[in-house]
C-alpha cells in the first residue's frame, strides 16, 4: 500500500520536474530524422542565402547548359513565349540602379519576365535547384546551377559574360537585381502578425447600398461575337435537367466542325485525346515546336509512315529533330498505333 | 427525341426514355421560341390567382391522345429489372450528368502540366464540391504517390528533426472541416474586362471539402517547435516542382492549418495532392501545398518563386505587392450564370456562393438591375467558418433584361466591392484577388451573358 502510494508520489513528482510535452504525448509515432535525411531534403534558399551550398559556375558554362537543357522550353536567350512566359526582356541599366523596374508602370509594355518581377536573386538559384529542367527536375548539380544563374543574369545583363557566380559574391549581385525594391507587404492580405498585419485595413471600403445605389449601369464590356464559340458548345457544358440550358454556341448541323461532335465519334478527335491521355502534349504542340516537333510538323515530314512512326513513339530517338532526346515511351502498343497512323495520315485537328 | 422539357407540370411528347443530343436542342428552342408566347399568357394568369395558372400550364400541352405518354406508356424501368449490387465498385454519377466536367480554358496556358482546369460550379448544389470535379491546378503534373514511400519531415527551428510516415500520421487525433479553396488568380482573367463567358471559367478555381487530417502545429511540437523564434513557416512538395510557399506561424499555432489526407470522406485525389496535403483556411490555393513532404519552421519569409515572382499582385505604380495570401470577402451567383438560357419567363430561385477567408459569411444582397436595388438573401445552412455559403433568393423574371449581381458581406464588416471600388486602389493588372462583385445580363432572349458595368 505506501509503496504503491510513494510509487504514485514519484510519479507526480516526476510530471511536475519534467512535464510530459507533446515530444512523447505521442509515444510511437514519428521518429528523429538523420542527418543525412534532413541534407537530403533541406533545400530551401532564403533571401539572406541561409542554405544556399557553397559553389560556383560561370557564364559560359552556364550557356552550355542552357543551350542543351534550358533552350528548348525557354528560348536560346530567355526570351521565347512559346511554352512559358519569357524570362528575360524589360530591364534597363537604369533599374539595376534604383532597383525598380520602370517598365512596370506602362501598362501598355506586353506581358512581365521574370527579371522584371523577381526581386531576389535566391529566389532564381532556388527554383532552378528545385524544379529545373521541366521534365528532369533536381538533376542539375550545384555548381551547374551556379552557371545556369549566372547566364540568365547574364542575359538580362545583371552580370557581364566573363562572370562566374559563386555562393562568395552573389550578396553582391543582389544589389544589382533590377526589381530588388520593387515589392510591398503594406497590404491587408497576410494572415499573420508580420508586415502591415493588423494595422492597414482592406484597401476596398466598399458600402452595403440597399436602394437607389448610385452604381454604373452601362455594359461596357462583354465578348465579341467572334469569341462565343471560343469556348467549345457551351450547351454541352450545362446540365441536361434543371430551370436553364447552356446556350448553343456551336450548331449541331454537321457544317462547323468536329468541335460539336462526340469526341468517340471522330477518330481524330480519338486520336488527339491518346496524345493528351499519354502525355505526349507534354513536349509536343498541335502545330508548333515546344520541346519536341509539332504534330502537324511530323505528319509532314512523315507522312503515310505509320509503322515507321508507332515505332519511333515507343522507342523514343534524338537527331531527327534536334539535340533534344525523345524517351522511349511506355503507352500500350494500340495507343501508340492508333497515334501513329493519325500523324501519318496528317495530324489533322478533325 | 426530346422526353421533356424542363419546366415544372408541362410536358412534351416522348417515345423513346432518353435524351439525345438533337432531342435537347429541340425542346430548348421550342421552349424558347415556340413556347413562349403561351409562357406570357400563363404569367399574365398568374396575376389572376396560382390556381388557375397552374390549370392553365397544364392544360396546353396534354397531347390529343389523352395525356403524356411519360406517363401513359410506362417506361422500361417501371416494367422490367434493374441492375444488381456492384455493378460498378466504385459509383459514378448518372449517364445524363456527362456535361458535368472541369475544364480548362482554351490558351490559357501553353503546356498541360504548369495549367489549369476549373470546376463546373454553374452545375453544382449546396457547398461541397464533388471531388472528382474539384478544381485542378499543377506546377509541373500531377502524380499518384504511393503512399507507403511518402514520408513527411518536420526540421528548422525544431529541437529534434522529425520523420512521420503516413501510417504514423493517421494514427494521430484528426479533425475534419469544410473550408473553401480558391487559387489567387481566380477571376484574374476578368481584370480589365470580360475575357470568358461562364462561371467555370470566371469563377472555377474555387472548391470546398471536408478536409480530414492532424494540426500542423501538433506535429511541430512532436519535433520541440521553438515558437519564440520560429515566426514562419516553409511548406514544401514531393512532386517535381517541390512547390514551396511561407505560412505565417499565426495560423499554425491558431490550430487552422492542418496536414490533411482525407477529403470528402475518402482519400485526397492524386490532383489534390494524395496521400498528402497542407489546409491553409482562408488562404489562397497555392499555399495549400499538394503531396506535402516538409515543414520547415524559420525566423524569416523565404521568398520562393510562387511568393517572389509569381502570386503577387502588380498595383498601378509599378509596386507589386508582396504576400497576399488572405482570400477576401466574395461570391458569384451561380443559377443563372453566363452562357446559360432561361427556359420561359416566371419564377427562378436565384442561387449562388459566398465565401470569406477572414471568416463567416454574415449577409448577402442580391441585386437583378444592375446594382441599383437589393434584397437580402436567404443564407442557406451551415454556414461555417472559411468555408463556401449557399445563398438563394427568390425572382420571378419578367421576361425584360435584367442584370443579376450578389454582394456578400463577412463577419469583419467587410463589404465585397464592385469594380469601379476595385479598380479605383487596385488597378486592372493585378492578375490576382479579384473579388468584385459579378454581373450577369439576362437578356430578353433568355440568354445569360457575363458582362461588365461602367
Amino acid at each position: 500500500m505506501s509503496s504503491s502510494r510513494n510509487a504514485l508520489a514519484a510519479l507526480l513528482l516526476a510530471a511536475c520536474v519534467l512535464p510530459a510535452g507533446a515530444q512523447d504525448k505521442f509515444p510511437g509515432v514519428g521518429r528523429a530524422a538523420t542527418p543525412a535525411e534532413v541534407k537530403a531534403w533541406d533545400i530551401d534558399v532564403r533571401p539572406d542565402f541561409k542554405g544556399l551550398p557553397p559553389g560556383s559556375g560561370s557564364v559560359d558554362k552556364g550557356q552550355d547548359i542552357w543551350e542543351s537543357k534550358c533552350a528548348s522550353c525557354h528560348g536560346v536567350f530567355g526570351e521565347s513565349n512559346s511554352v512559358f512566359n519569357p524570362l528575360v526582356g524589360g530591364t534597363t541599366k537604369d533599374d539595376i540602379k534604383t532597383g525598380h523596374v520602370a517598365t512596370l508602370m506602362r501598362p501598355d509594355y506586353p506581358g512581365r519576365t521574370t527579371l522584371m518581377k523577381v526581386p531576389t536573386v535566391s529566389t532564381l538559384w532556388d527554383y532552378i535547384h528545385r524544379a529545373m529542367p521541366w521534365n528532369a527536375p533536381k538533376s542539375l548539380s550545384v555548381d551547374e546551377v551556379y552557371a545556369v544563374t549566372a547566364f540568365l543574369l547574364n542575359l538580362g545583363d545583371i552580370v557581364p559574360a566573363d562572370f562566374t557566380l559563386s555562393d562568395k559574391n552573389i550578396a553582391e549581385v543582389q544589389q544589382r537585381m533590377p526589381n530588388r525594391n520593387g515589392m510591398s507587404t503594406q497590404h491587408a492580405l497576410w494572415p499573420g502578425n508580420e508586415f502591415g498585419a493588423g494595422k492597414i485595413k482592406p484597401d476596398t471600403q466598399a458600402k452595403a447600398c440597399m436602394s437607389n445605389c448610385e452604381v454604373p449601369v452601362d455594359v461596357s464590356s462583354k465578348l465579341p461575337p467572334h469569341a462565343s464559340d471560343a469556348w467549345g458548345n457551351l450547351h454541352d457544358q450545362n446540365r441536361l435537367v434543371g430551370p436553364q440550358r447552356g446556350e448553343v454556341t456551336i450548331k449541331d448541323d454537321g457544317k462547323t466542325g468536329a468541335a460539336a461532335k462526340p469526341a468517340a465519334d471522330a477518330p481524330a478527335a480519338a486520336a488527339i485525346a491518346l496524345t493528351q491521355k499519354n502525355g505526349c502534349t507534354a513536349c509536343h504542340g498541335m502545330s508548333a515546336k515546344l520541346v519536341g516537333p509539332g504534330f502537324a510538323e511530323i505528319a509532314a515530314k512523315h507522312a503515310g509512315k505509320a509503322d515507321y512512326l508507332a515505332g519511333k513513339i515507343v522507342s523514343g530517338g534524338q537527331g531527327v529533330w534536334g539535340n533534344v532526346p525523345m524517351p522511349a515511351q511506355t503507352l500500350p502498343a494500340d495507343d501508340a498505333k492508333a497515334i501513329a497512323t493519325w500523324l501519318a495520315a496528317g495530324a489533322k485537328a478533325k | 427525341m426530346p422526353q421533356a422539357d424542363a419546366s415544372h407540370g408541362r410536358l412534351r411528347k416522348a417515345p423513346e426514355g432518353f435524351v439525345d443530343r438533337a432531342g435537347v436542342q429541340t425542346v430548348f428552342e421550342e421552349a424558347r421560341h415556340g413556347r413562349r408566347d403561351f409562357i406570357r399568357g400563363a404569367f399574365a394568369a398568374a396575376l389572376a390567382g396560382s390556381a388557375a395558372t397552374r390549370a392553365a400550364a397544364q392544360a396546353n400541352p396534354v397531347p390529343a391522345e389523352g395525356g403524356d405518354p411519360n406517363i401513359l406508356n410506362l417506361p422500361p424501368w417501371s416494367t422490367g429489372l434493374g441492375q444488381p449490387v456492384v455493378t460498378d465498385g466504385y459509383g459514378k454519377p448518372s449517364q445524363y450528368e456527362s456535361n458535368v466536367q472541369r475544364r480548362p480554358s482554351p490558351g490559357l496556358t501553353q503546356t498541360t502540366q504548369a495549367s489549369v482546369s476549373f470546376a463546373p460550379l454553374q452545375s453544382l448544389f449546396g457547398i461541397v464540391t464533388p471531388s472528382g470535379l474539384h478544381f485542378e491546378r499543377h506546377h509541373q503534373g500531377w502524380w499518384d504517390v504511393d503512399p507507403s514511400r511518402h514520408r513527411f519531415m518536420v526540421n528548422g527551428l525544431v529541437k529534434t528533426p522529425k520523420v512521420f510516415t503516413m501510417d504514423e500520421i493517421m494514427r494521430l487525433p484528426s479533425v475534419s472541416r469544410f473550408h473553401f479553396i480558391e487559387c489567387g488568380a481566380n477571376t484574374g482573367m476578368e481584370w480589365g474586362n470580360v475575357a470568358v463567358p461562364t462561371v467555370q471559367y470566371s469563377h472555377g478555381m474555387l472548391s470546398c471539402s471536408e478536409f480530414t487530417g492532424v494540426p500542423l502545429i501538433t506535429l511541430l511540437e512532436m519535433a520541440g517547435v521553438d515558437l519564440k523564434k520560429g515566426k514562419f513557416v516553409l511548406a514544401e512538395g514531393a512532386d517535381g516542382s517541390s512547390m514551396t510557399r511561407t505560412i505565417p506561424m499565426e495560423l499554425v499555432t491558431s490550430g487552422q492549418v492542418l496536414v490533411a489526407y482525407g477529403q470528402n470522406g475518402e482519400m485526397l485525389r492524386p490532383e489534390q495532392g494524395y496521400p498528402l496535403r497542407l489546409v491553409v483556411p482562408g488562404v489562397q490555393g497555392v499555399s495549400w501545398v499538394k503531396y506535402l513532404r516538409r515543414v520547415k519552421v524559420g525566423d524569416e519569409p523565404w521568398n520562393t518563386k510562387d511568393e517572389a515572382v509569381h502570386y503577387i499582385d502588380l498595383m498601378p505604380d509599378g509596386q507589386h505587392r508582396q504576400y497576399t495570401s488572405i482570400q477576401e470577402c466574395k461570391s458569384v451567383v451561380t443559377t443563372p450564370s453566363g452562357g446559360q438560357v432561361l427556359l420561359d419567363k416566371g419564377f427562378y430561385n436565384i442561387s449562388g456562393l459566398a465565401w470569406s477567408g477572414r471568416g463567416k459569411i454574415t449577409r448577402v444582397d442580391v441585386s437583378v438591375d444592375g446594382g441599383r436595388n437589393w434584397r437580402t438573401a436567404r443564407l442557406q445552412t451551415p454556414v461555417l467558418d472559411k468555408c463556401l455559403t449557399r445563398f438563394n433568393i427568390d425572382w420571378v423574371w419578367d421576361g425584360k433584361p435584367a442584370i443579376v449581381q450578389s454582394r456578400a458581406m463577412d463577419d469583419t464588416g467587410f463589404v465585397q466591392p464592385n469594380y469601379k471600388q476595385l479598380r479605383a486602389v487596385r488597378g486592372t493588372r493585378s492578375i490576382y484577388h479579384n473579388n468584385a462583385i459579378q454581373s450577369w445580363l439576362v437578356q430578353e432572349s433568355g440568354e445569360v451573358k457575363n458582362v461588365q458595368l461602367s
